[in-house]
């Protein structure tokens, strides 16, 4: 039978014969969910519902509403499904499907409040954000405008600038610092590493407090985006600087031993073997530090000043970003500000979840990911 | 007075009537310590050109801490020491004559594992020890034929120089790093096991790469396959450790001499798969 499939494997009728035996023959799938099971839920489900509602509705002289009965419903359910599967498969199985709802009901409980969050400012977002929300800025909007007047593009560009700098000055920083704790090893490394570790805990006020005392007040350059920046910074390089260690910390040695054999410089090794090697979780790493600075509102609060109109010199007078925009807007009594904040906190949600894609994607690429390069070499 | 008599018939040997191209590597009294462990002692093996060194013994002997002392690569390990001296055509490694990067280029390594680099492609892995030493590629393509030639994988490859070179096999990749070494025109080649992790239709390739290359350079191979020493190898040395005590050369000779007639029954044991 084997040989003849194998000489007749080139024929066209033939391919569909497996495909016609795999439809007759019902592919077995020993873990899934049986209608019964499902029933057994539900009917278990059902059942302590009602036994919720005759406690506190008939048995118990007050009435509890809302929470409390969700929850004592949640409560009476597990010891109901116990039974009925205990009494359908015996004890082992009835164990077994308690701690499976038990789990799940965890991770959905984990789970809800970032749906929760997220549902929420989509909903009120989605009411003020439109095309003009993001070409026009809060010059001319005033008490009396709609709340589908005005924008927030100038700190669309504020946030933009003030990232860009940061993340320009914090990745060379950090991915040499990385090197150096990973590659170089030196007697430095030990309390480089303690201090970056600490530093992601350093609360982003204080980073803020640091700028605008050094920065803004003593060089008397006044607020500005680029003061921002180095706030930013600041926070983003203890980021990147342990993301991108781990991340040449798993570049395997024997390349590096490779490279040295061939007679190559160490420093040489690093930049052209250990760094190419890893350039996909060093890109991760570096998305990473920006996702972790882009919605700060503390340290800019501190440094770029805040203001309604367009300014996109980061370098000198007040600027805005979308973090402080949210603040200075929802703190008003007009409700059409009120509004505008929560368009502003969608876009900031929108802005990181395509930090945390483009993260996902740099990372996912792996060594495969180079027809850019495959196009430069292949001659 | 015996061994001044060996010395000159190792001469005369070692003159024949067209000079192997490679370089002579000898160790001279060499002993090896990892912390306080010492793990390798007094060991003198003479390497020369146009002869394929064979080191064999037993796991844990110190055959391969030898072979990475020949390189230099030893001292990568933090705790890592060592005593004697390894002569390059007569210059010490560990001596202030040569750089370690110059001594690295001449002295290439092919590793147990496969290794080329995955964020390259297999031309630009072919051309990376250029790239790493700083030095200019005049005739690129030129190159990576030639040495992709004599690994023996040219026609395999000719195709796909430009894809990553993770695509490749096991067996291809090690001869992707054989070409890797040669490229750089290395005098002497060590090889540490360099067919442990392939299947026996590569690990012949590679045999028979050696054979080739044989004439045009030193090569010093690491093996724990008998048939493998015997096949590819002209000199051999066989290593052995006692328990807790350093690794020692016990007899070392012709490879026919070895296997045929030695005279340490540990190593008559050992070739005759015994032990070990």
């Amino acid at each position: 039978m084997a040989t003849t499939r194998a000489l007749d494997a080139k024929p066209a009728p033939k391919p569909d014969q497996p495909a016609d035996a795999a439809r007759q023959v019902p592919r077995r799938r020993p873990r899934a969910w049986r209608w019964a099971d499902i029933g057994e839920f539900a009917g278990s489900a059902a059942s302590a519902l009602l036994l919720t509602w005759l406690i506190f509705d008939r048995l118990l002289p007050f009435r509890i509403q809302g929470v409390a009965f969700v929850v004592g419903w949640y409560v009476l359910t597990l010891p109901v499904y116990w039974l009925v599967v205990r009494d359908g498969h015996g004890p082992v199985a009835a164990k077994d499907r308690l701690a499976t709802v038990l789990i799940a009901s965890g991770a959905a409980l984990a789970l809800s409040p970032i749906f929760l969050v997220v549902g929420y400012v989509t909903v009120r977002g989605l009411a003020v954000v439109d095309f003009g929300f993001l070409t026009e800025t809060m010059e001319l909007t005033g008490p009396l405008s709609e709340a589908t007047d005005g924008g927030l593009l100038h700190s669309l560009v504020g946030t933009l600038e003030q990232l860009g700098i940061a993340t320009l000055i914090a990745v060379p920083l950090g991915v040499l610092t990385a090197v150096y704790l990973s590659e170089i090893a030196g007697p430095l490394a030990r309390p480089t590493r303690l201090v970056a570790d600490a530093m992601t805990a350093l609360p982003s006020i204080v980073a803020g407090l640091f700028i605008y005392s050094l920065v803004v007040i003593r060089t008397g350059w006044g607020f500005s985006g680029f003061a921002g920046s180095l706030a930013l910074t600041i926070l983003m390089l203890p980021t990147v600087t342990i993301a991108a260690e781990q991340v040449l910390r798993v570049v395997p040695g024997s390349l590096r031993e490779a490279a040295l054999a061939l007679g190559s410089p160490y420093w040489r090794s690093v930049l052209l073997v250990v760094l190419p090697t890893a350039r996909a979780g060093l890109a991760t790493a570096v998305i990473l530090g920006m996702a972790r600075v882009v919605g700060e509102t503390a340290p800019v609060l501190l440094t770029v000043g805040g203001t309604n109109i367009l300014n996109t010199n980061p370098f000198s007078d007040y600027q805005d970003n979308i973090p402080l925009f949210v603040f200075n807007q929802i703190r008003s009594s007009k409700q059409t500000f009120v509004d505008r904040a929560w368009g502003g906190a969608l876009l900031l949600l929108i802005l990181v979840l395509v930090l945390f894609v483009l993260a996902r994607l740099a990372g996912g690429a792996g060594p495969g990911g180079r027809s850019r390069r495959r196009k430069g070499t292949a001659k | 007075m015996t061994e001044t008599t060996a010395e000159v018939t190792a001469v005369e040997e070692f003159a024949p009537v067209v000079e192997p191209a490679g370089g002579t590597l000898r160790g001279v009294g060499v002993s090896a310590w990892f912390g306080a462990r010492k793990v390798l002692e007094n060991v003198d093996i003479d390497m020369r050109a146009g002869v394929v060194t064979a080191l064999i013994g037993p796991s844990g002997c110190g055959k391969s801490t030898f072979l990475r002392i020949l390189n230099r690569m030893h001292e990568l390990v933090p705790i890592a020491t060592l005593a004697g001296s390894v002569l390059l055509d007569g210059d010490d490694i560990y001596g202030t004559a040569l750089p370690i990067t110059e001594i690295r280029r001449r002295i290439g390594m092919v590793f147990q594992k496969p290794n080329p680099f995955p964020a390259m492609t297999i031309g630009d892995n072919v051309l990376a020890g250029l790239k790493l030493t700083g030095r200019k590629v005049p005739n690129r393509e030129q190159l990576i034929e030639e040495s992709l030639r004599r690994a023996g994988l040219w026609n395999e490859v000719r195709n796909r120089l430009g894809a990553p070179a993770g695509g490749l096999s096991g067996g291809q990749q090690q001869r992707l790093c054989i070409a890797r070494s040669l490229a750089v025109r290395p005098d002497v080649l060590l090889m540490d096991e360099p067919c442990s992790a392939l299947d026996p239709t590569s690990t012949r390739r590679i045999e028979e790469t050696i054979l080739e290359l044989k004439d045009q350079l030193t090569i010093v191979i690491v093996t724990h396959n008998m048939q493998q020493a015997q096949r590819v190898s002209q000199h051999c040395a066989f290593f052995l450790a006692a328990e807790d005590e350093p690794g020692r050369v016990v007899e070392q000779g012709d490879t026919d001499f070895i296997f045929g007639s030695p005279k340490d029954p540990r190593t008559a044991d050992y070739v005759n798969g015994r032990f070990g």
